[in-house]
């Protein structure tokens, strides 16, 4: 069956002076429109570089990235890329950070302007938008990065670790908030993280990756959607069934 | 504002101005004791000079209208080298950051063109481009480019990965990366640079006109030292002390102004 976003048999390796690195062997995940999955695996297996070819920033060695039965690579404006670190720039205004999309693809309508002062007055950064990035918190730039992706109404939003960088609290919130925004404005996302509680909190289906080279290792379907933000999905007595069975997962991936 | 941080601020000020008095006051006592050394026949004025000759000298010079003429060539000597070697040196770096071949190519001429004392090319230069403030410029924006080029291209290369990613995912091409994000985020690593040059063009226009020229302050240094005379020497030091540091002080100025725009 034709899937709205699919890799099939992925491998990538990564070639420099001092050698090559496998990074992924033989990924075949999918994901379904407006669905939620997360990637779950250890630091350095492969998390980033699944992302990266999904945002076809990085071209497979082997195996195809298939969005709605195309090649993915050449639709790069259907992604929404959050990086691990919110990498905004320093000498541009909270307000000029958030238009830097619409500048590179040159859309800056009326429309997709009033857009992005919307999104800046519904996640609390009106306020701040004539400030630079150093004068705002972590959660703050992280809220920001967001709304940055956001602003160019991608379909798909790929998130990569987008709270690692934050104190425990802000984390919860931002979490809180990340997913709001997403399913308010009803996207696909892929979240990669290496924290178990996180991904079943946010997704609708948790993926295990195994050690580098990266390759699908189990598949968890998690039924919490009734459950509200993730702070109430932590509080769910489901929560902990899920917990226990991907972690004893990820535990045989060390052997 | 409350006690405690009127009395912090008070701090401050007292200690910036105490600074200043003794900066102030070093110049003072140095002038005051080379003055006073000259007076009493402590040093011989004939080599030392003495600030009384030296204000005499300005003055004459001044009065043959020698003084704006000698200085103007000079700074605008120093002004060419330092803009034109500034810009054609930003300009290569960024045809090198562009074409990585190119880059990998010209990488040993590059290196090699560095550890050249450029004063060594000299001569050829005046024989050919001719002696004058063609040749002036000429030596100095050798001496300049090369670091320029070198300093530039690792700034830009040393632009973090992961943004250029995030402008690449956002669909940016290349021209786009490099004005929207490579240039600004090198601007720090260009003011450094500016700052360097900014000294540097003196250098560059004083070994130039010690070579060739036939006016400017340099001509007047060695033209002073061939005839020993010492006060012609020491003025024209003092002078080129003044327009450099004049110079130097419109760099900063603008790293104040650029530092404020971008917090
Ligand atoms: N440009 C590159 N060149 C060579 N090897 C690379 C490159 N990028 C990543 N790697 C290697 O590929 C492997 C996977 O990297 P990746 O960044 O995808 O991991 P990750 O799961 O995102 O890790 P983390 O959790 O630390 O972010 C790592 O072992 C890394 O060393
Ligand atoms: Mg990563």
């Amino acid at each position: 069956m034709k899937q709205f976003l699919e890799l099939d048999g992925v491998d990538l390796i990564y070639h420099s002076a001092s050698g090559e690195t496998p990074a992924l062997k033989n990924v075949s995940l999918y994901v379904k429109k407006k669905e939620f999955v997360a990637v779950l695996g250890p630091s350095g297996c492969g998390k980033t570089t699944i992302l990266s070819l999904i945002a076809g920033l990085l071209k497979p060695t082997c195996g195809r990235v298939l969005l709605n039965g195309q090649p993915a690579g050449e639709q790069k404006n259907h992604f929404g890329y959050m990086f691990q670190r919110d990498h905004l720039f320093s000498w541009r205004t909270i307000r000029q950070n958030v238009l830097l999309g619409l500048e590179v693809r040159g859309t800056k309508t009326k429309q997709n302007l009033e857009y992005a002062e919307a999104l800046l007055n519904k996640y609390e950064l009106w306020d701040f938008k004539d400030k630079y990035p150093s004068e705002l918190s972590g959660g703050m730039k992280q809220r920001v990065a967001l709304i940055r992706t956001l602003v160019l109404q991608p379909g798909i939003l790929l998130l990569d670790e987008p709270f690692s960088a934050l104190d425990y609290q802000t984390r919860q919130n931002v979490c809180n908030d990340v997913s709001r925004i997403i399913s308010e404005e009803q996207k696909t996302a892929v979240l990669v993280t290496h924290d178990l509680a996180e991904a079943i909190s946010m997704a609708d289906r948790v993926i295990v990756l195994t050690a580098r080279p990266g390759t699908v290792k189990a598949e968890f379907k998690i039924e919490l959607s009734g459950e509200g933000s993730p702070f109430m999905r932590r509080r769910s007595p489901k929560f902990n069934g899920y917990f226990e069975a991907i972690w004893k997962e990820l535990e045989t991936n060390d052997k | 504002m409350t006690n405690e941080h009127k009395k912090f601020l008070q701090m401050v000020k007292k200690k910036n101005a105490e600074v200043r008095l003794a900066q102030i006051g070093i110049l003072v006592a140095f002038v005051g004791i080379w003055e006073l050394a000259a007076r009493t026949e402590l040093i011989d004025t004939f080599i030392t000079s003495s600030p009384t000759r030296i204000v005499n000298t300005i003055v004459m010079l001044f009065e043959s209208g020698q003084l704006f003429e000698h200085m103007g060539i000079t700074l605008l000597e120093a002004c060419l080298g330092f803009v034109i070697a500034t810009m054609l040196g930003s300009i290569i770096a960024i045809v090198l950051w562009w074409s990585q071949t190119l880059r990998r190519i010209l990488d040993p001429y590059v290196v090699v063109l560095n550890s050249l004392p450029k004063i060594a090319l000299g001569p050829l230069i005046i024989i050919w481009i001719g002696a004058g403030l063609q040749s002036i410029v000429m030596i100095c924006v050798l001496i300049l480019i090369i670091i320029t080029v070198i300093s530039m291209l690792n700034a830009f290369l040393e632009c973090d990965r992961d943004k250029i990613q995030l402008m690449k995912s956002m669909g940016a091409n290349k021209w786009q990366i490099l004005t929207k994000l490579v240039l600004p985020s090198s601007i720090p690593a260009f003011i450094s640079v500016l700052k360097i040059n900014v000294g540097m063009s003196w250098v560059g226009v004083i070994i130039g006109e010690y070579l060739v020229s036939r006016a400017g302050l340099g001509y007047l240094i060695v033209y002073g030292s061939a005839v020993f005379k010492l006060d012609l020497v020491m003025t024209s030091t003092i002078l080129l002390c003044i327009l450099a540091g004049g110079m130097y002080l419109l760099v900063a100025w603008f790293e104040a102004w650029v530092k404020k725009r971008r917090k």
